[in-house]
């Protein structure tokens, strides 16, 4: 009786299997093997960036945290639900605003705005945490020096990333920290017009660096926050920021692979 | 990374405390190492117990028995599988139902910024005869116009590509800008390649004796529809 039902599904599972279809997409087969397991990883574009082998104290969940791994689950998380936000938001300084409460009131599922918010604070202390346990376990030493200076720079833009989405609610708590943070690169050496050196670039009396053309200018896109700033904004939080941060996990989880996988315990 | 024999570089001990012995004891390690990159590239941070390999080898026969779980095709799934395959898919198949239909209903608002789609468009006195009233065409898509008879309203999708005409004054015809379709001022095509006259709108008089349009009927003239009262107001 079970069989009469089971005999069909097994029937198309067979022929999904031997269909060629299948095996474009499969094409070492089972994983049975040390050799296939080896195989399917190189194979595959997404894995093969993956050590094809680790030691089993290396990946155990108490030495490494998986924390590495919660942060690109975090990003991945956060690119999905940024990309359905999109949707909706409108990054100018009529409809931001309206449209990030009609995302929390008008729109199913309020809570893609939070999960988006919470996720990204989620994964700056997973960041944070990851990089701790990378230098508790001294996974930073040679080869691996040049992974974690890949690393510091995925942190920066990590924490850039949260700068940058922070301004796109466009309340008060947004335009005024934004502010705040952006009047930092003021003191920017040599590009910001309060930043040691900076006063030394004159021509004659002609101050070279300005507050029309200094760093902080060139984040706001205007002498204080406004249109322009949040346009930049948008764009570097949703454009310009994740793909960099993607290009650099990808060198990232390539270098871990190159240098001999997961470190082991010291 | 389990280290084979083959790849370890050559003359290091097996057991060697890496950044130690490599380096062929040079006086400075650190100026080794960054002579011969390649060299310290190759090093393992960390010494290993076993090389794989060096297993010792089990004679055959000797392996324990054990309940083998793998699964083979045609044999039956042992109890305890079966319960774990079907716990685990259960809740992914779940979860994924779950995922899937709250993304799907994220993508359907349920607040909408258009106009509605029926409205009061004045009183039938306001609308002069052989007029084409164009003033709710931009907000509701929507012509009303007033011959000796009646009122009507047609709608300004073009038949053709559903690109909308313009109402040409001085030539009296819809034009639409996209592939050179026209209307006459009755909404039936005469030239390019609309294939069938403009759709009317319904058309009645509301409460307060204002224009009624609801653009939720449509009627065809090529089925017949036109002839419906309320595709068009009598106005004698």
């Amino acid at each position: 009786m079970l069989n009469r039902i089971l005999d069909p599904i097994r029937g198309a599972w067979k022929e999904a299997t031997d269909s060629q279809v299948w095996a474009s997409i499969f094409r070492h087969g089972k994983p049975v093997s040390n050799r296939n397991r080896a195989l399917v990883m190189m194979s595959n574009v997404f894995l093969h960036l993956h050590p094809v082998k680790s030691r089993k104290a290396g990946i155990k969940l108490r030495y490494t945290w998986c924390m590495g791994g919660i942060t690109f689950f975090l990003f991945l998380v956060l690119t999905f639900t940024g990309l359905l936000l999109m949707f909706y938001y409108r990054p100018t300084v009529e409809y931001a605003y309206a449209d990030i409460v009609d995302l929390q009131e008008h729109v199913p599922l309020g809570i893609m705005r939070e999960l988006h918010r919470w996720g990204a604070h989620a994964m700056v202390i997973t960041v944070w945490l990851h990089m701790l346990r990378v230098f508790m376990t001294g996974s930073y030493k040679p080869p691996r020096e040049f992974n974690w200076a890949i690393g510091v720079v995925l942190l920066v833009l990590t924490l850039l990333l949260s700068f940058t989405g922070y301004l796109l609610p466009w309340d008060q708590l947004a335009i005024w920290a934004i502010t705040v943070g952006s009047n930092m690169a003021r003191a920017t050496p040599l590009l910001g017009t309060e930043g040691p050196l900076s006063a030394s670039l004159t021509l004659g009396d002609i101050a070279l660096v300005n507050a029309g053309n200094d760093a902080r200018f060139a984040l706001l896109g205007a002498q204080s926050v406004g249109q322009p700033t949040l346009l930049r904004f948008y764009v570097l939080h949703c454009v310009g920021l994740p793909l960099g941060a993607a290009v650099l996990m990808a060198v990232h989880f390539w270098r871990v692979r190159k240098d001999g996988g997961i470190s082991g315990p010291m | 990374m389990p280290e084979t024999p083959r790849s370890r570089p050559p003359g290091a001990a097996p057991k060697a405390r890496p950044g130690k012995a490599q380096e062929g004891g040079a006086a400075n390690p650190k100026a080794a190492s960054a002579a011969k990159k390649p060299t310290a590239r190759r090093r393992r941070p960390t010494p290993r117990r076993r090389a794989a390999g060096t297993r010792p080898k089990r004679p055959a026969g000797a392996r324990p028995k054990r309940p083998v779980r793998r699964r083979k095709a045609g044999k039956k799934v042992s109890r305890r599988d079966f319960t774990a395959l079907a716990v685990g898919w259960s809740m992914f198949t779940a979860a994924m139902a779950v995922g899937l239909t709250t993304v799907g209903r994220f993508l359907f608002p349920n607040v909408l910024t258009e106009p509605p789609s029926s409205f009061t468009a004045g009183f039938p006195d306001d609308f002069a005869i052989g007029v084409v009233d164009t003033r709710f065409k931009e907000r509701y898509q929507v012509w009303v116009v007033r011959d000796e008879e009646k009122i009507y309203a047609l709608s300004t999708i073009c038949t053709h590509l559903g690109c909308t005409p313009n109402w040409l004054e001085a030539e009296s015809k819809f034009k639409c800008p996209c592939h050179g379709s026209g209307f006459y001022i009755t909404g039936i095509n005469f030239e390019g390649p609309a294939p069938r006259p403009l759709e009317r709108v319904a058309v009645s008089l509301a409460e307060d004796g204002q224009l009624l349009i609801d653009k939720a009927r449509l009627f065809k003239f090529e089925a017949g529809q036109w002839e419906d009262p309320a595709s068009f107001l009598a106005m004698t």
